[in-house]
């Protein structure tokens, strides 16, 4: 049932040969005099999504910043495929990054770009001599597959909340890293489109054995993708489980996300 | 009474010397940070890889946006000097005299300066408010996130254009002065082109041309650097994006007169 998410668990967690890909060990971090998160003990297993949930302002998108080192952390250690990421040099950090996603809450599209070439943008960083029609092939195959192929000749200022959402979705998937970073993948979408969303999000989990961590308020989406749940509150992981687990559990408050 | 009356004049000279203390040390705390972005600035201009293709689309639209308004800028400047200086010449009888000097002050001092000026105002507010607001919409993290250096990608490309640009546009607009005072000799009395011309280029030497474009060169660094600065720092918020256009133009332009200073005191050593 749902467990309390104790530090020392974490640590005897078993680490079957590189099977977790991110391990966060007593993970702090404050601005100032906001201690947003106070003691955050998380692993994330290979090719397994790992759905966070919490009230908004409880620091989900600052607990993922810290992953791609957008935010430093304060205290505690975060490894990625087993390194400590604070022990990486500049360079390395950068091809660390190289092998993660991540989808930002805003979208953090390039507004000066066209469609086309916010996809491009990732493509001719990363794979520096990657034919042309090969990369044509690649951004039709990302557009179609978030439902935006039509738009490829547009400016992101053209589209609308939930097309520039999708766009950020197609911008990270391009590269078909080894851990995605969703924040709040389908907020802003309707219904049909969320579904769509998350059905993606699963079929890349499939395909490529994608690691990922979702963080979302869609119940929906949360029940299709989730393999393992982590609740957040007051800057610590609440509860753990599956999403069936979570939602029978016997605390009230956690019961209450998932009525 | 007595002690509300001391309570409140001790606050008052807290808050004066908090006052004084916060304006000095965000003075300092200013200055420190622009050196440190300065240095980074050298530290990865020298690194591979480099942005060449950044660079040239960055330069082409530096320049090319502040092409039409410095020329017409540079016109009018001759075109107006010529005009006001003709009643002193014409006093002392030196009205011959006008092409000259007019040249001589338009590309020593009035050209750089004003196409600084005119630079600051367009491109350096420009790359203020394009980098604060790719700050604020997180368009930077997502860079930095995608494995791509955005100092690099932003911020050098930019200072490179800048400083390269200016100098040209500083040319253009010298050149461009230089026909809207050869149309303001026009106006009263009858000079040829090739008179003109002639002119101008007997009174000019090298010693006039080369401190002048040096220092567009340092004008073009300080405004393109700032403007990156003010961006690449700029405050979270739609209102970030306009304060740091905003004081990348007035602190740019302020350098440039200083700028501007330290050049002439060291160009007045060697000439005299
Ligand atoms: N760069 C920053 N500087 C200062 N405070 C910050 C910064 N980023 C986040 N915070 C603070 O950290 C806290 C958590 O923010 P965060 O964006 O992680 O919340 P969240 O859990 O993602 O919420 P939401 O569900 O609304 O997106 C907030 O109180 C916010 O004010
Ligand atoms: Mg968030």
């Amino acid at each position: 049932m749902t467990e309390k998410a104790a530090p020392d668990n974490i640590e005897q967690a078993p680490v079957q040969n590189g099977t977790v890909v991110v391990k966060m060990v007593h993970l702090r971090k404050s601005f100032e005099n906001n201690h947003v998160l106070r003691d955050i003990n998380l692993v994330l297993n290979k090719g397994e999504n790992l759905v966070i949930l919490g009230k908004s302002g409880t620091g989900k998108s600052v607990l993922i910043k810290c992953i791609v080192g957008l935010v430093d952390c304060d205290y505690g250690s975060l490894s990625i495929f087993g390194e400590d990421i604070s022990e990486l040099s500049e360079k390395e950090l950068m091809e660390t990054r190289k092998k993660i996603g991540f989808l930002f809450q805003s979208g953090a599209l390039y507004d000066s770009m066209s469609v086309r070439e916010n996809l491009q943008f990732p493509l001719r960083r990363q794979l520096h001599s990657i034919p042309k029609d090969k990369m044509n092939s690649l951004i039709k195959e990302a557009l179609e597959n978030v439902g935006l192929a039509k738009a490829i000749d547009k400016t992101p200022l053209e589209l609308s909340g939930g097309m520039r959402k999708r766009l950020g979705l197609a911008r990270t998937l391009i590269l078909k890293p080894e851990i995605m970073l969703y924040d709040e993948p389908t907020t802003g979408l309707d219904p049909i489109t969320s579904k769509e969303i998350s059905k993606l999000i699963l079929e890349v989990q499939q395909t490529y054995n994608t690691s990922s961590i979702i963080i979302t308020h869609d119940m929906e989406c949360a029940r299709l993708t989730a393999d393992r749940v982590v609740v957040i509150k007051d800057g610590m992981c609440d509860a753990e489980g599956t999403f069936d687990e979570l939602k029978n559990s016997t605390d009230a408050w956690i019961r209450s996300y998932f009525e | 009474m007595e002690p509300r009356i001391r309570i409140r004049s001790i606050t008052r000279e807290k808050i004066e010397e908090n006052f004084l203390a916060s304006v000095f040390g965000k003075f300092f705390i200013e200055v420190a940070s622009l050196a440190s972005f300065t240095l980074r600035f050298f530290k990865e201009v020298l690194k591979p890889p480099y942005e060449f293709n950044e660079l040239l689309k960055q330069s082409f639209l530096v320049g090319y946006k502040s092409f039409p308004l410095i020329a017409i800028t540079g016109f009018i400047i001759g075109l107006v000097s010529t005009i006001q200086s003709r009643p002193t010449l014409a006093n002392f009888g030196a009205v011959s005299l006008l092409p000259a000097m007019v040249a001589v002050s338009l590309i020593r001092e009035i050209g750089p300066v004003i196409t600084a000026l005119i630079f600051a105002g367009k491109v350096g507010s420009g790359i203020g408010a394009e980098l604060a607001s790719m700050k604020v919409t997180e368009q930077i993290d997502a860079m930095q996130v995608s494995g791509t250096n955005p100092f690099k990608f932003l911020v050098v490309t930019r200072v490179l254009a800048a400083t390269l640009m200016l100098p040209l546009l500083a040319v253009l607009a010298d050149a461009v002065g230089l026909l809207g005072s050869l149309v303001g000799v026009n106006l009263k009395g009858h000079v040829s082109v090739s008179f003109y011309f002639s002119q101008v280029f007997q009174a000019l030497r090298f010693g006039d041309l080369f401190p002048a474009i040096v220092k567009t060169f340092f004008f073009g660094f300080a405004i393109g650097l700032i403007g990156c600065y003010k961006g690449y720092y700029a405050n979270t918020g739609t209102e970030g994006v306009g304060k740091a256009a905003n004081s990348a133009v007035v602190f740019a332009s302020l350098m440039v007169f200083i700028i501007d200073m330290i050049a002439v005191q060291i160009t007045s050593l060697y000439q005299n």
